[in-house]
């Protein structure tokens, strides 16, 4: 629950949620020069060097085999297990989990944190209880989970919703809490309607913390299919690491690793895709201003 | 037209005791005229302009408008704030359009281009808020305010957030809207040289609660020059009703 904290503490600010718009991938110019092109894959130069390092030190035998295998060796593996079907399988047994859990934390977070921010007798009266259930260290869920939804998918999917739940909950009730009380002032002298003042002022004033919240939450759906998968499944890449522990094939826990880095980053970046569209207004700001320093 | 009668206004504070703000307020202001409020910090003059806003109710007494009592905010009154309170998130006549969400769409239309051509921003129609300097940003507020063809405006503060250049071109520049349209202003200013080249009486208002102190009217013809010796005389007169020590 650390990071739930500190993922809170992180997006609280409205700057924070600014600033985390704005640094949501602008599509840069397009590249002119070989330079460029370089320049804009910079951030693939350490990992492919670490792969390369790493080939050369397990050919070299400086790790034992059985411990570390090496990159071929992973990929060897990983293909086998995709020519098998299992790869796809696994894959898609965790992506559903993780959507079914992230789908239900967030209605669940998004009904409760709009209530509990706009009406203060529903804030006093549900928040305290959903503040100490957030102290519970989520892993503690799992033995009364089992016991209530059995071991099977409902379990699980509770426990990753769960996870979901808190940081968009939290980030959406200060959101709408504190919305700049000057721009309802504002919507009062110009007697909007409550339906006007919803559109026009209070969702566009949210969205921004609301989606940092909801990447949050995404972050803590993966670290929470891992633990689900790990206590108990007969699919997903969670298990797929068990097996390999079991089975002591190194090169499956290593390949299923680098599969949770790569659809944890792939499941972000689209969640920060798909919901760019509503923070357009920050986005052109930011465009603006990266104009403005080029220039 | 604009009537205070008695106007109190005490706020319940934490601890359940209660804090008067303003106290015992009589203030009429007539149709076309200038009034400015002055006063220390703290002795009330946001809360009084809140009131007659209808943002805020009064405790005690009544504000009325042709005797008509003002029970909430009413399309006859417009307030600009402190600050230009702008929404981040939309376009300069986007923001000017929220004063009139009421009206058939051509009509918004025809104001927008109107307001904005007043404070000189036609150009700026489709720039978001953050693109605007200061100044700028408190025309919108200020075209936003008048697009409602408001009876009555009221400033809390409008150009103390700016630097004293733009200041002055604004002050000209509020003076010359309110000599083309037809209405009523009451602004609070810290600065008194604000007071004096505006007003056509300026309202003191003392102590905890504030009361008024005195009223000055202010019989120079316009324009006032900010360096003439009756504006600076004025300033002097109303800088010892204040009692500054
Ligand atoms: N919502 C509120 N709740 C409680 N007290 C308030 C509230 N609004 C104002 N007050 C109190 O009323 C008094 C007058 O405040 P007000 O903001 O009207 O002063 P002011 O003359 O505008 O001051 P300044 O020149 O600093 O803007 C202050 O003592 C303030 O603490
Ligand atoms: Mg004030």
């Amino acid at each position: 629950m650390a990071l739930v904290e500190t993922q809170r503490r992180r997006s609280a600010g409205r700057e924070e949620a600014a600033a985390l718009a704005a640094s949501v991938p602008t599509s840069p110019p397009a590249p002119t020069g070989l330079l460029d092109v370089i320049g804009r894959f910079k951030g693939l130069f350490l990992p492919v060097l670490l792969v390369i390092l790493w080939e050369a030190a397990c050919r070299a035998e400086i790790f034992a085999e059985h411990l570390v295998p090496s990159p071929l060796a992973v990929l060897a593996e990983l293909q086998y297990l995709w020519d098998r079907g299992e790869l796809l399988t696994h894959v898609w047994v965790t992506l559903a989990r993780v959507a079914a859990g992230f789908f239900w934390g967030t209605l669940a977070a998004t009904v409760l944190g709009a209530a509990t921010g706009v009406s203060r007798p529903l804030r006093e009266l549900l928040d305290p209880t959903l503040q100490a259930l957030k102290a519970v260290p989520s892993l503690a869920w799992v033995p009364l989970f089992i016991l209530w939804f059995g071991i099977f998918e409902t379990s699980k999917v509770t426990l990753i919703a769960v996870g979901v739940f808190f940081p968009i909950y939290l980030n959406l009730m200060s959101a709408i809490q504190d919305s700049d009380r000057k721009l309802v002032e504002v919507a009062r002298i110009y007697r909007l309607s409550t339906w006007q003042l919803l559109r026009c002022v209070l969702v566009p004033a949210t969205l921004p913390a609301y989606v940092v919240g909801l990447r949050a939450g995404l972050a803590l759906g993966w670290m929470f299919v891992i633990a689900a998968e790990l206590m108990g499944a007969s699919e997903g890449l969670g298990f797929l690491m068990i097996d390999g522990q079991m089975t002591g094939h190194p090169a499956i826990i290593v390949g299923s690793l680098i599969l949770f880095a790569i659809l944890g980053k792939a499941s972000d970046a689209l969640l920060a895709f798909a919901t760019r569209p509503l923070l357009a207004w920050q986005d052109s700001f930011a465009k603006m201003e990266g104009g403005r320093a080029n220039a | 037209m604009l009537e205070l009668a008695q106007v109190d206004k005490t706020f319940a504070t934490r601890k359940g005791a209660s804090h008067a703000a303003v106290a015992d307020i009589d203030l009429s202001v007539g149709a076309h005229e200038i009034v400015g409020l002055v006063g220390t910090s703290g002795c009330g003059k946001s809360t009084l302009l809140r009131i007659v806003s209808g943002l805020e109710a009064p405790s005690g007494g009544a504000v009325t408008i042709d005797g008509r009592r003002i029970a909430g905010p009413t399309p006859e009154i417009a307030m600009v704030f402190q600050e230009p309170r702008l929404m981040p998130w939309l376009s300069v006549t986007e923001n000017v359009r929220l004063a009139l969400l009421d009206l058939p769409r051509a009509e918004q239309q025809r104001r927008i281009e109107e307001v904005l051509g007043l404070v000189g921003l036609v150009g700026f129609s489709e720039a978001l808020p953050q693109q605007l300097s200061g100044g700028m940003a408190q025309r919108v507020a200020i075209a936003r305010a008048l697009a409602r063809r408001p009876r009555i405006l009221l400033l809390d503060e409008p150009f103390s957030a700016l630097d004293s250049f733009t200041r002055m071109k604004l002050q000209d520049h509020l003076l010359a809207l309110w000599e083309k349209a037809n209405f009523t202003m009451v602004f609070v200013t810290h600065d008194l040289e604000e007071a004096v080249i505006l007003a056509d009486r300026i309202v003191v208002l003392r102590g905890q609660p504030g009361r008024v102190r005195e009223v000055f009217p202010v019989g120079l013809p316009r324009p006032r020059r900010r360096a003439a010796a009756e504006v600076q005389a004025l300033k002097e007169e109303i800088t010892l009703s204040l009692d500054l020590s």
